[in-house]
């Protein structure tokens, strides 16, 4: 057997820091770069409460965005976010209404219609085999459909409880709870990615899932676990949204599925699955919402706001989200 | 030979979707108050000529295996520019319909560039696009409305009907089908279109203008989705940036090119069967009025019929046998 | 052979470089109209680049190429086939929801009025067909639908639709049947007395034996040398190709098969949807039990079937003597059972390409090395470390993407990501097919150590000599049945041949 200069330095196992790609160092470069631009119109965009305060209003699309990576990671995407966050946020304050039982087990109740939500996208994904695309479609067309109908179209009466309230806009030591959530949800996520054989399951099945099948892993449930997760983790975002906003809305979800995949997809995380890192999913958080505060502060119109939303993603895609050349 | 077993297996998928689309019109006609006349025919038509439209847009860009989310749109945008252009002398509205296709076009053929030369993802590229298209839809028209000397002529005839009887906007329709599908169908650049959908690297071994097909994809997408945008406005005489509406466009569209047999994997379906889902899928969301039902249910039953559509193709999966066929 | 006339075809000093790493290495070849030159080398020798640069896939970096004397460069395939330079790649080039006709005529279908004219298209394919030996193809079938190896026809239909003058065919018969092989080699037979230059990849060294006039040895990106078919020994080709002694491929075989314990492994009468017809065998621990037969006779099914990836398989399996469902390839791999299937494709099926080699090797023992869900990396670690140094895999660090790696060490990792699960009874699918001749000498020797340990193998090759120097026991299977089994001196090629095609005459195997 030909032994010659083989392991004789294996090298140490990268840790996850260790990790940033290209990708992610350029997340982070635009995201010090919207800054610069800012501060440029107001100094105020360098201060510590307007960071505080942008990472505050980017915790909810964090959260949502963290269920999305899990699914985007896999290869699949999650089309009923909208209606998953809104059922949340309509579910938790409707629960609050029942006394103080209610009040303690909204989030939770919100959370579970969200995770009951995801199970059906997970069935329908990993055990009938719909593409993701059309079956989360359909069931946000469903759970936009029973909202509705139990709201009888109005905007729905009950509001957020005080545990909401406390979780989306209270504040420990000067930190805005919210930011405390992400943070938390974000440590969770990349545990399970990195640590756990379920996060490894994510990864190979985001690769080839015939050959993570064939290795014994179990890739329906951890396709169908990843659904639910997404789903409870939108339905959690809308729990803290109403927390925010006092009252939950037919549409408050609708602005949340574009951003929660350009996000992701911002990061570094391949859209085709199987490759991406949380810290690049934090990178385009931020940097979707810091687009979106400065294009509100700069009081552009909605119109112009949509198109130099629009294009700077197409900029920023172009600059590092192209696929390897063929050739 | 059996030659025939081969084509119908090619048709498939549009005749399950004919067959859906019958189904549902027939129950949608049985129940309706008025019954089969030609006014019920016409109205139901027109709304369905609206998404067909869109639908085909969104075929073109499937079968490449992409997908665009900008269809729903590059419509609305063509909804607010006809809104505005298409006034005057005859030859004023001509020009108007001209420049609003003109601007479909380049509408697919930016996205096309971007997807072909930006190497970008189509469901990532398009939903930036998207953006940008409807806010420059936002910015011609801030409130719903029409420009001053709007002329109805051409939409009152495009929404009537011929003979009395024929809806003259499904006319139009097979029109666009024999003079742009059918040949689009039989072309070298039509094949290279299915050839890339289905396996792009085998494609680009064999010489196939890989390249080509894809930008014809998208600037036939772009065209077709204007022109439901055109009708819109033949529609409703005015136009309207409506966020909500694009987007139900965008995913209605999806929604009938699947139940019209289209493989969003790529190089399988035609735009006849996802003309057919998209009047089928307009047909099941009308059940409800002429059963007299609240018409908030209408998502509910909409997203229901999708999700059984769809779950009965998972009636394959019993047949499977190597369940690593389940993977491919 | 006139050495004086302008060859059709000829490169001179052609270079490429990935990286740092020299694919060719001012590579010289000269192919001459007429005859059919057989290029031979180890993977990652250069032979696919190579071939790549003639066919317009790649630019070459320095070097000039000449068509009939006349200096050329090909900016894309379209352009070499419009050339004459065809290539049928070992990567089908076929579009799976095209018909058969669709494909021949893909790169310059028929027109009339501008539109395809579907006549001519489908006179042209079954023209084509014929030519190529697959008339029995209807053209307007889906190439999805067809086997495996109706569509290395229909691609070889495909190639002499473009009227070449110059055929190159990379590892083209790999995936056909015996009697197909037959076929095609007389059609390439006829396009060699017609006129045409054919270049010719194979590692099934009597195939070249058969086919080639001249023979081409790269090694390392370098042409090492030219002659005439048959002026070498086998042995002398592949000291060449190795550029090593080579010496005792197969390592001895021991006898330490348990024969008192009941068989790790019994199947009963399996059948399965008339791809298996009650197929009954044992493994015992220490044995490494061969399936022979002709390519597609039901081995792979077989092998998948006792994994549990089947669904409605009748008949019986026993592990330790004891009946046992086995309802995937989770349950297959649990320690009370402990199989491995090495799968017969280690792109799709083995491996996760961009993955990196320390997460492809772990990705099937998360149960050895990890707790409660969560991976230990010490663990992990060491396992992988352990791991590379027995397979001997060749990687600069465990991070970098499994698919950067040679084809043979691709498929040491698919065979150490097993091995890290400890399993006791190893199911291999030809895990030797498309490898170089010196990581098969290791795949054997680690075979026979692994049986030493007590494992029981089972061996699926299409390769015969590799059942006659590793096996204990042959099975071959012809029409998803046990034809007949061979054992120890009954193992000859003779036999397993004979026995292969069903035309068994025991008395001339004595």
């Amino acid at each position: 057997m030909t032994t010659d200069k083989l392991n004789t330095n294996p090298a140490p196992r990268p840790n996850w820091t260790s990790r940033i790609d290209l990708p992610v160092a350029t997340a982070f470069g635009c995201i010090i770069l919207l800054l610069l631009i800012g501060s440029l119109y107001s100094p105020n965009f360098l201060s510590p409460e307007y960071l505080l305060q942008q990472l505050k209003v980017g915790a909810f699309l964090g959260v949502i965005a963290t269920g999305m990576m899990l699914v985007i990671l896999l290869g699949q995407i999650d089309l009923s976010v909208p209606w998953a966050v809104t059922l949340g946020a309509m579910m938790a304050s409707a629960a609050t209404a029942y006394g103080p039982m209610g009040e303690v087990l909204a989030i939770p109740f919100g959370v579970l219609c969200g995770v009951l939500m995801g199970l059906v996208n997970g069935i329908g994904v990993a055990y009938l085999r719909i593409p993701s695309m059309i079956v989360t479609l359909a069931v946000n067309a469903v759970a936009q459909g029973l909202m509705v109908a139990y709201t009888g179209g109005f905007a729905p009466v009950d509001s957020a409880s005080p545990a909401m309230r406390y979780l989306a806009a209270g504040t420990i030591l000067g930190i805005p709870n919210a930011v405390i959530v992400w943070a938390i949800t974000g440590i969770l996520a990349v545990f399970l990615l990195g640590r756990t054989t379920f996060g490894r399951a994510i990864y190979g099945i985001g690769n080839k899932e015939a050959a993570a099948y064939l290795s014994g892993v179990p890739t329906q449930r951890v396709v169908m676990i990843a659904f639910a997760l997404c789903g409870g983790l939108a339905a959690f975002g809308g729990v803290l949204l109403v927390g925010y906003a006092g009252k939950a809305a037919q549409s408050m979800g609708d602005a949340y599925l574009l951003p929660a995949i350009a996000a992701v997809v911002l990061g570094g995380t391949s859209i085709l699955g199987g490759r991406g890192n949380y810290l690049g999913t934090i990178a385009g958080v931020i940097l979707i919402t810091l687009l979106q505060s400065i294009l509100s502060v700069m009081q552009i119109a909605e119109f112009g706001r949509q198109i130099i939303y629009g294009g700077v993603i197409i900029v920023m895609l172009l600059l590092y989200g192209r696929e390897k050349s063929g050739r | 030979m059996n030659g025939l077993r081969y084509r119908f297996a090619e048709q498939r998928g549009m005749l399950l979707a004919l067959a859906i689309f019958v189904l549902m019109f027939a129950l949608y006609v049985a129940n309706h108050p008025a019954g089969f006349t030609p006014n019920v025919v016409q109205t139901a038509a027109n709304k369905g000529v609206l998404l067909a439209l869109v639908a085909v847009a969104q075929t073109f860009v499937v079968l490449t295996a992409g997908i665009d989310l900008s269809v729903g749109m590059i419509f609305i945008l063509a909804n607010c520019l006809a809104s505005y252009l298409l006034v005057g002398t005859p030859i004023g509205v001509a020009l108007g319909v001209g420049g609003v296709l003109l601007t479909g076009l380049a509408c697919g053929a930016l996205n096309g560039l971007l997807v072909i030369y930006g190497r970008l993802q189509p469901i990532v590229i398009t939903i930036a696009t998207g953006a940008v298209f409807f806010g420059i839809a936002l910015w011609i028209r801030p409130y719903p409305g029409s420009a001053a000397g709007f002329s109805s002529d051409l939409a009152d005839a495009l929404t009537g009907k011929v003979f009395g009887i024929i809806p003259a906007s499904l006319l139009f329709l097979v029109v666009l089908v024999l003079v742009v599908w059918v040949p689009f169908r039989r072309s070298v650049i039509g094949r290279a279109v299915y050839a890339v959908g289905s396996s792009e690297p085998a494609a680009y071994m064999s010489g196939v203008p890989v390249m080509r097909a894809k930008f014809t994809a998208y600037m036939l997408s772009g065209l077709f989705a204007a022109m439901g945008g055109l009708f819109m406005t033949f529609f409703t005489y005015s136009g309207e940036a409506s966020l909500a509406n694009g987007n139900t466009y965008t995913l209605s569209s999806i929604a009938a090119v699947v139940l019209g047999g289209v493989s969003l994997f790529g190089g399988r379906g035609s735009a006849i069967g996802a003309i057919f889902g998209a009047l089928a899928f307009r047909a099941i969301g009308d059940l409800l009025f002429v059963f007299d039902f609240d018409p908030l249910w209408q998502p509910l039953f909409q997203g229901v019929v999708l999700l059984l559509a769809v779950s009965l193709g998972a009636a394959r999966l019993f047949q499977v046998r190597n369940r690593l066929d389940l993977f491919s | 052979m006139d050495d004086d006339a302008v060859p059709i075809f000829r490169m001179e000093a052609i270079s490429k470089r990935y990286g740092g790493v020299h694919a060719l290495d001012h590579a010289d070849l000269v192919v001459r109209a007429g005859r059919v030159h057989a290029i031979l080398g180890e993977n990652g020798a250069g032979k696919s680049t190579l071939i790549k640069i003639m066919s317009g896939v790649v630019a070459p970096d320095e070097g000039r190429m000449l068509l009939d004397g006349q200096e050329v460069s090909f900016a894309n395939p379209a352009a070499a086939n419009a050339a004459g330079i065809v290539c049928i790649f070992q990567e089908l080039s076929l579009i799976p929801d095209l018909s058969v006709a669709d494909n021949i005529v893909i790169s310059n279908p028929p027109t009339r009025f501008g539109m395809i004219d579907r006549k001519a298209q489908q006179a042209i394919a079954m023209a084509a067909l014929e030519r190529a030996g697959g008339g029995d193809i209807h053209p307007m079938e889906l190439v999805k639908d067809l086997p495996l190896s109706r569509r290395q026809i229909v691609e070889i239909a495909k190639a002499l639709a473009r009227k070449p003058r110059v055929l190159i065919l990379d590892e083209a018969t790999s995936a056909l049947t015996a009697a197909d092989v037959e076929t095609v080699f007389g059609v390439l037979k006829r396009l060699r007395s017609e006129g045409i230059a054919l270049l010719y990849i194979s590692h099934r060294m009597h195939e070249i034996a058969e086919l080639a006039d001249d023979c081409t040895v790269f090694r390392n990106g370098r042409k090492i040398a030219t002659y005439p078919a048959g002026s070498k020994s086998d042995d002398e080709v592949v000291e060449l190709m190795i550029g090593r002694e080579y010496s005792s491929v197969f390592p001895p075989k021991q006898d330490n098969v348990d024969r008192v314990a009941a068989p790790v492994l019994e199947a009963r009468n399996l059948s399965w949807m008339q791809r298996l017809n009650g197929i009954s065998l044992t493994a015992r621990a220490g044995e490494v039990v061969g399936l022979g037969g002709l390519d597609g006779q039901g081995q792979r099914e077989l092998l998948l079937a006792l994994f549990g990836v089947l669904r409605g398989v009748s008949g019986e399996v026993l592990i330790d003597g004891k009946p046992r469902n086995i309802s995937g390839p989770r349950a297959a791999k649990a320690a009370d059972i402990g199989m491995a299937l090495i799968p017969e494709d280690r792109k799709t099926e083995g491996l996760m390409l961009p993955m990196s080699v320390r997460d492809n090797l772990s990705f099937a023992a998360m149960r050895q090395i990890s707790r409660g869900g969560i991976v230990d990396r010490k663990a992990e670690s060491a396992a992988i470390d352990r791991m590379m140094k027995l397979l001997a895999i060749k990687a600069a660090n465990p991070a970098i993407p499994v698919g950067a790696l040679s084809g043979g060490n691709q498929q040491k990792v698919v065979i150490a990501k097993w091995l890290m699960v400890e399993p006791r009874i190893i199911l291999l699918n030809d895990p030797t097919r498309g490898i170089d001749v010196g990581t098969k000498q290791e795949i054997y020797a680690l075979l026979r150590q692994l049986a030493a340990e007590g494992a029981a193998i089972i061996l699926y090759s299409t390769d015969y000599d590799e059942l006659i120097g590793c096996c204990d026991r042959v099975l071959v299977l012809y029409d998803g049945a046990v034809k007949r089994e061979l054992a120890g001196a009954e193992i000859t090629e003779h036999a397993l041949i004979a026995s292969a095609l069903n035309i068994d005459h025991r008395e001339s195997v004595a």
